[in-house]
């Protein structure tokens, strides 16, 4: 888009601002979409409704969700997984209403990546990853050599291969959640739902896991939906966004006509000073 | 899964067998292997016959099923509550049992009645606890767990009462009932149907029930019905540890320790620990029990106290050495 770089703050410029509730790109639902939500209004309890939400997420598309703590992002793609019910509105998932799918075919279509890993029982890395096969096996099947190889190539791609044989509660923070990516790639349902995937991760696994999303979001049929806080990942990562701000206001749209300083300061509450590297804008908080 | 399950078969069948045999073949009168050869095949003495088939056989069948749903109960139980520590008695099942038992005994009711009246207060003490911990939002373990605690020092207070108020001579048969006694179970056929229908129900939920071990979140995520599947293991688990206590008694730890140990050697895959569960309990209630009869025979000791001297310092010395 547009802008130049080490602008002041684009708030004298109105018509750069997508602000609250105005929805840049509204697109159809097509035959191929594989999310689409109508009217949608995620249940915060305690909380005023927000702004409705219609999202269309296409195969090839990788959706960022950006908001400062609190915002309902979880919430959010909890909501999208099926598994909090939302205040208003509806969830298409392939174009079947998400309460009319049972739980096991919901879980071929999409996967959820937690923000937080509670593990109350011993289990190792391979039998976590394994478990992602769970949603295409019958309650008699035994798990095949190809779930076996799907997992440990899973494992192989987050780095945790030598792992394997480790109990889950001795792995570092990172290593954990690098074992759930693994986990619902060893599930590979066609929709991503990441919830602040790369909180615990050293720059280089970052920039791996985020890598790994954008190959498979490259692939037929596949899409993500990423909650990050870091928005220079984002910038460089999601083709989309999807701001949630603190008031419950909401918008989204391609990521060039989101990444507007003066919408983003107030997402965060946060003067920002920007800057550009290899071509791409670059966020970086700014002190009073 | 496949190796660990055929290693459990293979090791577990043959104990099974052999913690039986032990069984027949001791007592107050300790019958020599050939004898009780003589009396499987048919031709052994009438007075071996008696001891074998029709005292020692049906009482460590009782035992072996009782030992088996004790077992199984507490696999469901540390599954459902996420917790490899978790007991059957932890929904003060035993508690109500006992004081249901106690009553009836008061009451000078027969043994048959007693029993009944154990697995109603069993019931009774698993309603009550689900539903103080379901409360009015949705239940988590550590809930369970706590009111489960509280409801079992309840059922305490009244156990107590009761024997404080019951007369002398009834007082014998209470405490032996108490701490777990096999030798007033006759009929051990109701808790094998219950014990082979409920491994068989549970084997095919095997693997939704490692995927739920791993939290209800991820469960649901992977595609579990949470909710049913939770509701469904605690019913069973329920109504399985009240069939072994109307059985054999309040028996103590067998559900505890037998699959954590059974964890340590063949992994936690619920496909193999559920079933080898229900083995390992029979095997080690049927060895309890000889035990409780032969040590100071012909006097005989309530099984209770066997299990409970063989498992307070496993589970401490587990719980050491866990972090």
């Amino acid at each position: 888009m547009p802008r130049t770089p080490h602008s002041a703050p684009a708030t004298r410029q109105p018509h750069d601002d997508p602000g609250p509730g105005a929805r840049s790109v509204h697109q159809k639902p097509g035959p191929d979409t594989l999310l689409a939500t109508d009217d949608l209004v995620i249940d915060i309890p305690g909380r005023p409704p927000g702004a409705p939400l219609e999202l269309t997420v296409d195969p090839g598309q990788c959706w960022g969700i950006l908001g400062p703590n609190g915002a309902g992002k979880s919430t959010l793609l909890q909501t999208l997984a099926g598994l909090r019910a939302a205040r208003a509105g509806r969830i298409d998932i392939k174009g079947q209403g998400i309460s009319t799918l049972p739980r096991a075919e919901l879980a071929r279509r999409l996967g959820l990546v937690f923000q937080t890993h509670h593990d109350g029982f011993p289990a190792t890395v391979l039998e976590t990853a394994l478990i992602g096969r769970h949603p295409y096996l019958r309650p008699w099947d035994i798990e095949t050599a190809e779930d076996y190889a799907r997992a440990r190539a899973a494992l192989a791609e987050m780095d945790l291969a030598d792992l394997e044989d480790r109990m889950v509660d001795t792995l570092s923070g990172g290593e954990r959640q690098r074992l759930a990516i693994a986990t619902v790639l060893t599930q590979d349902p066609s929709l991503l739902l990441l919830d602040e995937p790369t909180s615990q991760l050293d720059l280089h696994h970052q920039v791996a896991v985020l890598n790994r999303v954008q190959a498979i979001v490259a692939q037929e049929h596949r899409a993500a939906v990423l909650v990050l806080h870091d928005v220079n990942l984002a910038a460089r990562y999601c083709d989309h966004l999807l701001l949630l701000f603190p008031d419950g206001q909401a918008c989204w749209g391609p990521t060039a006509t989101m990444l507007v300083p003066s919408a983003l300061e107030r997402l965060y509450n946060q003067p920002l000073s920007v800057g550009e590297v290899d071509g791409l804008p670059v966020f970086l908080p700014r002190s009073e | 899964m496949t190796r660990s399950f055929l290693l459990a078969t293979a090791v577990l069948l043959p104990a099974s067998l052999l913690a039986i045999l032990i069984a027949l073949a001791f007592g107050s009168v300790a019958i020599a292997p050939a004898d009780l050869l003589a009396v499987v095949a048919g031709d052994g003495s009438r007075l071996h016959d008696t001891l074998v088939l029709e005292l020692r056989l049906p009482r460590a069948l009782a035992a072996f099923a009782a030992g088996g749903l004790l077992g199984l109960a507490g696999a469901l139980m540390q599954v459902l509550l996420r917790n490899p520590l978790a007991d059957p008695y932890v929904l003060g099942l035993s508690g109500g049992a006992s004081v249901g038992a106690l009553l009836a005994m008061l009451a000078g009711l027969s043994m048959f009645s007693v029993s009944l009246a154990a697995f109603a207060g069993a019931l009774l003490s698993t309603v009550i606890v689900f539903g103080l911990a379901h409360g009015t939002g949705s239940w988590t373990p550590t809930r369970l767990l706590l009111t489960g605690v509280v409801v079992a020092a309840g059922w305490g207070a009244m156990i107590s009462f009761l024997l404080a108020v019951s007369p002398t001579a009834e007082l014998p048969g209470m405490l032996y009932w108490l701490m777990g006694d096999v030798s007033h179970a006759r009929n051990p056929y109701p808790a094998w149907i219950v014990l082979v229908l409920v491994v068989l129900l549970a084997l095919p939920l095997g693997r939704t029930l490692n995927v739920l071990a791993r939290g209800p979140m991820q469960a649901a995520a992977l595609g579990v019905a949470v909710r049913p599947v939770e509701w469904s293991i605690y019913i069973a688990a329920a109504l399985i540890t009240a069939t072994a206590v109307m059985q054999v008694g309040a028996v103590g730890f067998v559900g505890l320790i037998v699959p954590h140990m059974l964890r340590l050697i063949f992994g936690n895959d619920q496909r193999v620990i559920l079933p080898a569960s229900a083995l390992g309990g029979g095997i080690l209630l049927t060895l309890a029990d000889t035990l409780a009869r032969t040590m100071i025979a012909p006097e005989q000791l309530p099984v209770g106290v066997i299990t409970a001297m063989l498992g307070v310092p496993v589970f401490l010395f587990l719980l050491y050495r866990s972090r």
